[in-house]
């Protein structure tokens, strides 16, 4: 009988607790809750793990530019529909709607600590931040900007691939953002890569994997062909840390894992070691 | 040439037993091939070969994905999908080809790069995108031809060219028409449904400014008559490659950036 009473006694107070309506994360690495109101605190970083989670791009550029001096580039370029997909259009106006970006990609111009800078920023919340006519477009033009005004790149990659509606027309955006990055580069161009969650297919085999330095956040996804397309081919089951930033640091395609907290430092430290440094007084 | 067929058919086609390979076409195409092996720095992969010969007499360098013409060939090149040091044996010889002045042959042949744990720990994408970068730049002429299936960066890693010819029955996708499917519609059975939406015809490619040339195949495929199909991919070779030679190194490249350059849709 006591039981009973407590029984109801806990229920009513869960019932009646703000706790269970908050909203909690569930960490994809360690599968563990975490309140939403804590990660977000964090800048989406897990507790538990260190699992560095998907930032949109104005949270990126937030934590990463100084204040007020990024300015973007091609802001209003909106992608065509290349093979006549049935109902691209539709989607994209619909995600356009829904999250205030115009495709997977935000480009511009900033300064770091003062030393100046053409930042990129894929945005995952976009159609998984694949990459089609406008991703290729914007950051081909960004390499190609850098390359006229010799300034350094950092690209924030994160894809689950090429833009599949696209068609081919998508797979032909990895040898144009190649292709630039290689100019950028044969011009002495430093070019950063920061891979962010998940970094893989189309845009992991062009320019996320040609940066001079490749640094990668804790604990995120980065390779060439998918988990489950792995899987179904070997018919076996990944180990859980395979294609995670430490597995790729591992095996030498990732320069350095950077937290989340210390990558303006660090980026502003290598912007400075390759001589860019603040042109006017520091912000 | 045949009446167009429709993509689905054509992916039929192309996996026609008996469909040629490039181990058919070289000695009927080239003569003094020698085959080169390794990367240099892992290993050999089977999925790609290259080599030096001469077209017409003009020392040229081969590179080319290999399918087999039966199970225990294909269970040797990987069914050509290659492994990450088949992409850098390909730059190797690529690199060797513009020290010696010789222009490249790249035959495309692959389903996709080769999806499993070991290409990934050797770093498959790191690999593709190398290549793409490096052939966007080498000093020599390129040209690209796709003799069967041309599946997504697996393929674009021996694409980056002057010019891309496509036999008439070839196909180029960004995935399988089985992928797409699978993904797009979470339905792999409608692949043909698939095929003929993602529009992935030699036709497709020219329109859409991918290829520039297509090469007419015998009535009924490449299969039907080997010599036919080997002479006419040597007559568009004797064509292109001197053409291509003759152009100032500087204009070439240019013009080879601006053919990717400009592919892409949008609006601003
Ligand atoms: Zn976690």
């Amino acid at each position: 009988m006591f039981e009973d009473f407590f029984k109801v006694v806990k229920k009513r107070f869960n019932d009646g607790s703000d706790e269970d309506e908050r909203e909690t994360f569930k960490c994809p690495r360690c599968q563990s809750s975490v309140l939403l109101e804590r990660y977000e605190e964090l800048h989406r970083v897990c507790p538990n793990c260190n699992y560095h989670g998907r930032l949109s791009a104005s949270e990126r550029i937030a934590i990463t530019v100084d204040r007020d001096s990024f300015k973007e580039l091609d802001a209003e370029m909106v992608s065509g529909n290349p093979i006549g997909f049935p109902l691209y259009a539709e989607k994209q106006q619909e995600l356009r709607e829904k999250t205030g970006l115009k495709d997977s990609v935000v480009t511009g111009t900033a300064t770091i600590k003062g030393s100046p800078a053409v930042i990129g920023i894929m945005d995952s919340h976009y159609m998984m931040a694949s990459m089609g006519s406008v991703a290729g477009e914007k950051i081909t033009r960004a390499f190609e900007y850098a390359t006229e005004n010799s300034l350094p790149v950092i690209m924030f990659t994160a894809s689950g691939g090429a833009r599949m509606q696209e068609g081919i027309v998508s797979l032909m955006q990895m040898a144009k953002t190649a292709g630039a990055v290689k100019l950028h580069s044969d011009n002495g161009g430093l070019y950063i890569t920061v891979m962010t969650d998940p970094t893989t297919g189309g845009v992991t085999a062009s320019f996320a994997s040609l940066g001079d330095i490749i640094i990668a956040e804790p604990k995120v996804l980065i390779g060439f062909a998918g988990r489950r397309v792995i899987e179904s081919t070997i018919k076996q089951k990944l180990p859980d840390d395979f294609q995670l930033a430490e597995f790729q640091h591992e095996k030498g395609f990732v320069d350095m894992i950077v937290e989340r907290r210390k990558m303006r430092s660090t980026l502003s430290h290598l912007l400075k070691l390759h001589g860019y440094y603040p042109q006017e007084k520091e912000v | 040439m045949d009446n167009k067929k429709s993509a689905w058919e054509r992916i039929q086609l192309v996996h026609t037993k008996g469909r040629p390979t490039i181990n058919d076409y070289i000695p009927l195409i080239f003569t003094d091939f020698y085959e080169m092996h390794g990367d240099r720095l892992y290993g050999d992969d089977k999925a790609i070969m290259g080599g030096i010969a001469r077209l017409n007499g003009m020392p040229v360098t081969i590179i080319a994905q290999v399918k087999g013409r039966d199970i225990k060939e294909n269970k040797t090149c990987n069914f050509a999908m290659p492994h990450p040091e088949g992409y850098r044996k390909a730059l190797r010889l690529a690199r060797q080809a513009e020290k010696f002045h010789r222009p490249i042959i790249c035959f495309i042949d692959t389903p996709g790069a080769f999806c499993g744990i070991s290409a990934e720990e050797r770093g498959q994408g790191e690999a593709i995108a190398k290549n793409i970068a490096e052939f966007m730049t080498l000093h020599t002429p390129i040209i690209s031809i796709i003799l069967g299936e041309a599946g997504s960066g697996g393929a674009l890693a021996l694409g980056v060219c002057d010019e891309l010819a496509m036999l008439e029955n070839s196909q180029y996708s960004v995935l399988s028409p089985r992928g797409f499917a699978s993904i797009l519609w979470k339905d792999a059975s409608r692949e043909q449904e698939a095929s003929e939406i993602m529009r992935i015809t030699a036709e497709d490619m020219v329109s859409l400014g991918v290829a520039e040339t297509i090469i007419e195949e015998p009535l009924g495929g490449a299969h039907n008559d080997l010599d036919k199909i080997s002479e006419n991919i040597k007559e568009y070779l004797s064509l292109k490659i001197p053409e291509k030679c003759k152009k100032d190194i500087d204009v070439l490249l240019k013009e080879r950036y601006t053919k990717f350059r400009k592919i892409g849709e949008f609006t601003e």
